[in-house]
């Protein structure tokens, strides 16, 4: 099957700012893309080149094999789901007559609309003026507009922000059925614990270049941050220490309840085998950098390589 | 085509909502009855007088809240979806961006024809039931005409609210630059006229004064409904100096047509040059 979103050295400049350098990326069917970056990183222009609301400056765009926006824009833009980052809707209308409004524009039934206002958790307020909805329910009712038409591709701008913990995993276990279904989605985010389980791939922004893209565990090795190795037990000796250092292994910090390594990744099993010789000790957590050191790392490496 | 109409009919929907049609209906159709009852309170009399003194007095009214109404109803149509974050929503939706335009036009242009042809059609029906001397044959073409030149000059400014719509990023600059286009058509234009036939006492050439009036649309608008009446020599001011020759209505009434038309383009124009 051929790609849902494919960039090919696409970029887009406003006058002489580079908001977005030339980059090759593309998003197979049934995978969640994790877009990175600080503001004004180029997340937002890359999805607004990938929705056709930009022309790129240079390179191509093709979404679902189209152009987003060439001749038939039209019916593609009927199976793309977008939610924009702040959308605050139709104050004098209420959630439903909101999402009717916006399935009409879609030319979708509905019908649908109001089980998407269901499956949202809205239904309770869909009679209500959107005037009087918290944050959290207008970015509900962008979900719930985005997901009309049961869309190939998903775009989601900072999806979960504003939303309560529990919200935050529905919205999550969402992206994870429509991923099931083989929906493509883009999801844009500064929120980054919780959100690794959910996503297969993470391209990260940086001044409008992309710094790196790949699977969390390349991204891992790419970047080669040690792991961090917690050990308890009882009556632990830190003279250990030497042993470590000879395997290119750090002692961060120890106690004789508790002793915390920094690994460099090829050296985990032989830690782990120096670990276990030791007598007294009773647990070993083993812990791969989250996505959010990850982040940092190539946010910093991609900050000083600019300055230079 | 099928979008534009989804969009005219929320836009519509939203001037019933809001009260919009009711509140300009009203507004219209008590100042017609007002003006048709005391317009000829200065001559010494109370009560419907003569159709020409109504549509004079009318009309002098109706240029100031026409433009005001209209500008009012659509400053913030594209600037106010876009501080609303629904602007961008509705750029990946399938619909252009002169179609998201024609379809504001389309909703708003019929909240104002309704409600004028309503407000002053309502009035009308009034006065010829209510007074003795006018009859519906002889108001009919006066104030159908009168009718029919508001809801183009209404038309004429929504074009320009829109144009001041997609130029600015904020409301509020929106909102001041609308203000301003009202000051500067209906007030101070006539007044820098009035300023250079002054100034020059009067040895301004005529073909050119002629010329300023008609391309502002309020000039238009008075001068459709203000001419042909005798009564209007003392009331139109400014526009005395096209009392010694005929006009075409025809013509007039086309170039409020191209003030709706050449702003409206521009708007479209603007709209789809901008970067986002």
């Amino acid at each position: 099957m051929s790609s849902v979103v494919s960039l090919h050295q696409a970029g887009r400049s406003f006058g002489k700012l580079e908001a977005l350098k030339p980059l090759t990326l593309s998003v197979e069917p049934g995978e969640v893309l994790g877009l990175l970056g600080h503001n004004g990183a180029g997340k937002s222009t890359m999805m607004k080149l990938v929705l056709g609301v930009l022309a790129p400056s240079f390179g191509s765009v093709r979404v679902l094999g189209e152009d987003p926006r060439g001749a038939h824009a039209h019916t593609l833009r009927t199976r793309l789901g977008y939610l924009p980052e702040n959308v605050s809707f139709y104050d004098n209308l209420n959630g439903r007559e909101v999402l009717h409004y916006f399935a009409r524009l879609k030319r979708i039934d509905r019908r649908q609309a109001d089980q998407l206002l269901e499956r949202v958790g809205l239904a309770h307020a869909a009679d209500r003026r959107v005037r009087t909805y918290s944050k959290g329910m207008r970015q509900r009712l962008g979900l719930a507009q985005a997901l009309l038409g049961e869309p190939r591709l998903l775009v989601l701008d900072e999806p979960t922000v504003g939303l309560d913990p529990m919200a935050v995993l529905d919205v999550y276990g969402m992206i994870d059925e429509l991923r099931g279904k083989g929906t493509s989605v883009i999801l844009c985010s500064h929120v980054l614990p919780g959100v690794e389980p959910y996503i297969d791939r993470v391209a990260i922004l940086c001044q409008g270049q992309l710094l790196a893209t790949g699977t969390i565990d390349e991204l891992r090795q790419q970047a080669g941050l040690p792991l961090r190795i917690e050990a308890r037990g009882e009556e632990l000796d830190a003279r250990l220490g030497h042993q470590l250092a000879e395997i290119a292994v750090q002692l961060v910090s120890h106690d004789r309840q508790q002793l915390l390594l920094e690994s460099p990744p090829a050296s985990k099993l032989d830690a782990l085998r120096l670990l276990l010789q030791q007598p007294g000790i009773s647990d070993i957590n083993v812990q791969a950098p989250a996505l959010d050191a990850l982040y940092a790392h190539f946010d910093t490496v991609g900050r000083s390589a600019e300055a230079h | 085509m099928q979008a534009i109409l989804i969009v005219a009919g929320k836009e519509f929907r939203d001037g019933l909502r809001n009260r919009w049609i009711v509140a300009i209906t009203l507004a219209f159709a008590l100042l017609a009855m007002g003006l048709a009852w005391f317009g000829a309170a200065a001559s010494g009399e109370v009560g419907f007088t003569r159709i020409s003194t109504t549509i004079v007095s009318l009309a002098s009214l109706a240029v100031f809240l026409i433009p005001l109404i209209a500008l009012l109803l659509a400053y913030d149509s594209i600037v106010g979806e876009d501080e609303q974050g629904t602007l961008l929503l509705l750029l990946t939706y399938p619909l252009t961006r002169s179609g998201l335009l024609a379809g504001k036009f389309l909703g708003h242009g019929l909240i104002l024809a309704l409600s004028t042809a309503l407000g002053f059609g309502i009035a009308a029906v009034l006065i010829v039931l209510l007074a003795e001397q006018a009859t519906f044959a002889n108001l009919a073409g006066p104030f159908g005409l009168f009718i029919l030149s508001a809801i183009l000059l209404g038309w004429c400014f929504l074009a320009l609210a829109y144009l001041i719509s997609v130029s600015t990023r904020i409301k509020s600059r929106a909102a001041g630059l609308a203000l301003l286009t009202w000051f500067l058509f209906v007030l101070v234009y006539d007044l820098v006229l009035l300023g250079m036939l002054v100034g020059t006492e009067g040895k301004i050439d005529g073909g050119l004064f002629r010329f300023l009036l008609l391309i502002n649309p309020t000039d238009v608008f008075r001068l459709v409904n203000l001419l042909g009446f005798e009564e209007s020599a003392a009331s139109s001011g400014l526009l005395s100096v096209f009392q010694d020759q005929s006009h075409s209505v025809g013509g007039l009434l086309a170039i409020l047509a191209g003030w709706i038309l050449v702003p409206l383009s521009l708007a479209a124009a603007l709209f789809a040059a901008r970067k986002s």
